[in-house]
């Protein structure tokens, strides 16, 4: 039956439903088996699984990820969990130079159905190294998907696309909403669409693009708006490769005013292609300036400093003052 | 067999080096006699037949090189015994991940020599089927391929299979972290898995020495808690018995084996490389006769297996075959890229179509 659940609660539920429906899912990862990971993404699932299907690994995500990309040849897909944003980057030469690239290696014969879980961002008052966004560096590797959920629902139906697409998908998932609200799920997943944003608000003046922990920001930004009338479309991404360009079409020639939101740093971000395809594609449907409310091209600073540091809804207000009086 | 002689340090075959390590070759005449005859029926003449093919490659692949039929080349001339006995030793469902330095293994298991040959020659074709032949493909970064094999093994193991995996690497490869991470991880999962690493003691320009400060790699299997064994990489014998005993050890459940193939490189790192440049080739030469096809047939002969005429004739058709698989590399069509562009994704995205590859017409339909 259905159940109201927060989104790292609807995570292990689709975690659940995965091992539970396709006898060649395992997890991987560190802390997940009897500890149910630190968020608990994976509670009771080793219990309930065994821990031949719920693997607690040794601390080594180059080592495990490699490894989930050979398992993947002996039939399995593998769903790993990485246990902090940062602890990725270990696994990065893993995740560049061979899980992207194993399909085209086989002229696209043979995909590595693999999903990588990354929980991610700032705002949990964690130590360094605990809130990065590190988005941008898989959406720019050739063969990797990445997607981003804001909302329990949204986690639960795209972890099993993930799951079942076949390519290595990179699942962000915005720590700071693992418990920040509760939603209404089914009692089994559907899969979702993995390359598709959704329209959360409907809205012609101007319109606010963002994903994770941003969408609801967005969301907080367009009430301030709707106060003094401006009418605001907030747009989940959801997909950050393949970005949904129909989607971000659409909105340049509905609305015409962009505002995108992004917690990762300014520089080279997926900010700045949206901004770019609504350059190359859209320019005469545009009104204003395409704008960037982002993090800094600075180190994640220690937690005293992250409300600075992460976009607020006042600055997506500013910003979309800024294209909407352009 | 042939002498060698004993030089001083321990880059020379008579080095403490290569000190203990398993041979079958090496030992006296009358036991290596007995070893070769009782060997399985027929073993030895495929062992002897894997490695001429091998050679046969290895040789045109390097004469395709100088000719500009294909791209720098990282020729393996010295290391056809630990090649063909590792194929060999391993059932044709047990996976190999070779690097690039046993780019030619998946020709033992029925590939074509043309699809490793078409790789160095820049043509996609030569991807072969890596599923078909169980072998991965070569893999360019040093040490990556280890991990991989850990988890085909393990995965096969956690499938219920008795599937072993076979990562090879060198003496360089000990060095990166996922050569820890796999040994580790594979020692605690148990998973059936053999990390295969020649110890050939040069990584490109630099001596293992410098590589490390364990003179036997072997030994840094005790790190892992997992057997670490020695073995004469010149030696086609030995190297069989090496793999097959890690191979059912795995499959009893045992876990990893370490294998520490000690030899030299006897010719370049590649086809561009010039090994005068840091080290005396005078040791090199020191080497040359353990070049390991010459010794296995030497053997066999002497232990009266098959005839020099025999094996002459196995060589001649290995090369013939590489020769005629060497004229078909440049009739192999070359791609668009527009024909390949949806070899990234099982579902290409829009970012891939052929109205996004290149730079847009302005404006671009919707």
């Amino acid at each position: 039956m259905g159940a109201n659940l927060n989104m790292v609660e609807a995570i292990a539920r689709a975690l659940a439903q995965i091992l539970e429906s396709d006898p060649d899912s395992v997890l991987l990862g560190e802390d997940i088996g009897v500890n149910g990971g630190v968020f608990r993404a994976t509670a009771g699932l080793q219990a309930r699984f065994g821990p031949d299907r719920v693997v607690d690994t040794p601390l080594a995500e180059s080592g495990f990820v490699g490894a989930a990309i050979g398992m993947c040849l002996a039939g399995l897909h593998p769903i790993v969990e990485i246990q902090f944003d940062a602890f990725v980057y270990p696994a990065f030469q893993q995740l560049v130079s061979h899980a992207g690239r194993f399909r085209w290696r086989t002229n696209g014969a043979y995909g590595l159905p693999m999903v990588v879980r990354l929980p991610y961002g700032g705002g949990t008052k964690a130590p360094e190294l605990h809130s990065d966004s590190p988005e941008t560096l898989f959406s720019h590797v050739p063969g990797l998907r990445v997607v981003v959920p804001s909302d329990p629902r949204a986690a639960g139906e795209l972890l099993l696309a993930a799951a079942a697409c076949g390519d290595p998908v990179i699942f962000m998932e915005p720590k700071r909403l693992y418990r920040r609200g509760r939603a209404e799920v089914p009692e089994r997943f559907e899969a979702g669409a993995l390359d598709r944003g959704v329209v959360v608000r409907p809205g012609t003046d101007v319109a606010l693009l963002a994903f994770g922990s941003m969408v609801e920001m967005a969301e907080d930004a367009a009430e301030r708006l709707g106060v003094d009338g401006v009418s605001t479309r907030v747009v989940d991404l959801r997909s950050l490769y393949p970005l949904d360009r129909a989607l971000l079409l659409d909105t340049a020639r509905q609305v015409g005013r962009v505002v995108v939101v992004q917690e990762a740093p300014r520089h080279s971000g997926v900010a700045a292609e949206i901004a770019a395809i609504l350059q190359e594609e859209a320019a005469d449907s545009l009104l204003g300036p395409t704008l960037r409310v982002a993090g800094m091209d600075m180190p994640f600073p220690l937690f005293q400093l992250e409300e600075q540091a992460l976009p607020s809804a006042a600055r997506v207000v500013a910003a979309a003052r800024a294209t909407l009086d352009f | 067999m042939s002498e060698i002689e004993l030089v001083s340090g321990p880059d020379a075959p008579g080095g403490e080096l290569m000190a203990g390590v398993a041979s079958v070759l090496g030992a006296p005449a009358a036991e290596r006699r007995r070893s070769l005859r009782q060997l399985p029926q027929g073993l030895a003449l495929r062992l002897y037949t894997a490695m001429a093919r091998l050679r046969a490659f290895d040789e045109r692949a390097v004469i395709l090189q100088r000719q500009g039929t294909i791209g720098t080349y990282p020729p393996y001339y010295g290391e056809e015994a630990v090649q063909a006995a590792s194929v060999l030793a391993l059932d044709d469902r047990d996976w190999l991940f070779p690097t690039y330095r046993q780019n030619a293994v998946a020709t033992l298991r029925g590939c074509p020599p043309e699809s490793p040959l078409l790789l160095w020659r820049g043509n996609p074709a030569g991807w072969y089927d890596v599923h078909r032949y169980r072998t991965a493909p070569i893999c360019v970064p040093v040490a990556t391929n280890y991990p991989h094999a850990v988890g085909a093994a393990w995965g096969s193991r956690l499938r219920g299979e008795s599937t072993v995996a076979l990562a090879f690497g060198g003496d360089g490869s000990t060095s990166p972290g996922d050569f820890h991470e796999a040994c580790n991880l594979a020692a605690v999962v148990v998973a059936p898995v053999i990390f295969l690493v020649t110890n050939n003691q040069w990584a490109i320009s630099t001596p293992v020495q410098q590589q490390t400060k364990v003179t036997r790699l072997a030994d840094k299997a005790t790190a892992y808690g997992i057997p670490g064994v020695r073995v004469d990489s010149f030696d086609v014998f030995a190297c069989y018995e090496a793999v097959a005993a890690a191979a059912a050890r795995g499959r009893a459940g045992l876990g990893p084996t370490l294998i520490e193939a000690v030899g030299y490189r006897l010719g370049p790192h590649g086809t561009a490389d010039e090994p005068s440049l840091y080290r005396d080739p005078e040791r090199a030469r020191l080497w040359a006769g353990m070049e390991p096809l010459g010794r296995a047939g030497a053997a066999m002969v002497d232990a009266g297996l098959t005839t020099l005429e025999a094996l002459e004739e196995i060589r001649e058709s290995a090369v013939a075959e590489m020769l005629l698989a060497g004229d078909q590399l440049e009739a192999v069509p070359v791609p668009e890229l527009e024909e390949i562009a949806d070899r990234v994704h099982l579902s290409t995205p829009w970012t891939l179509s052929p109205d996004h590859l290149r730079e847009p017409s302005y404006p671009r339909a919707g």
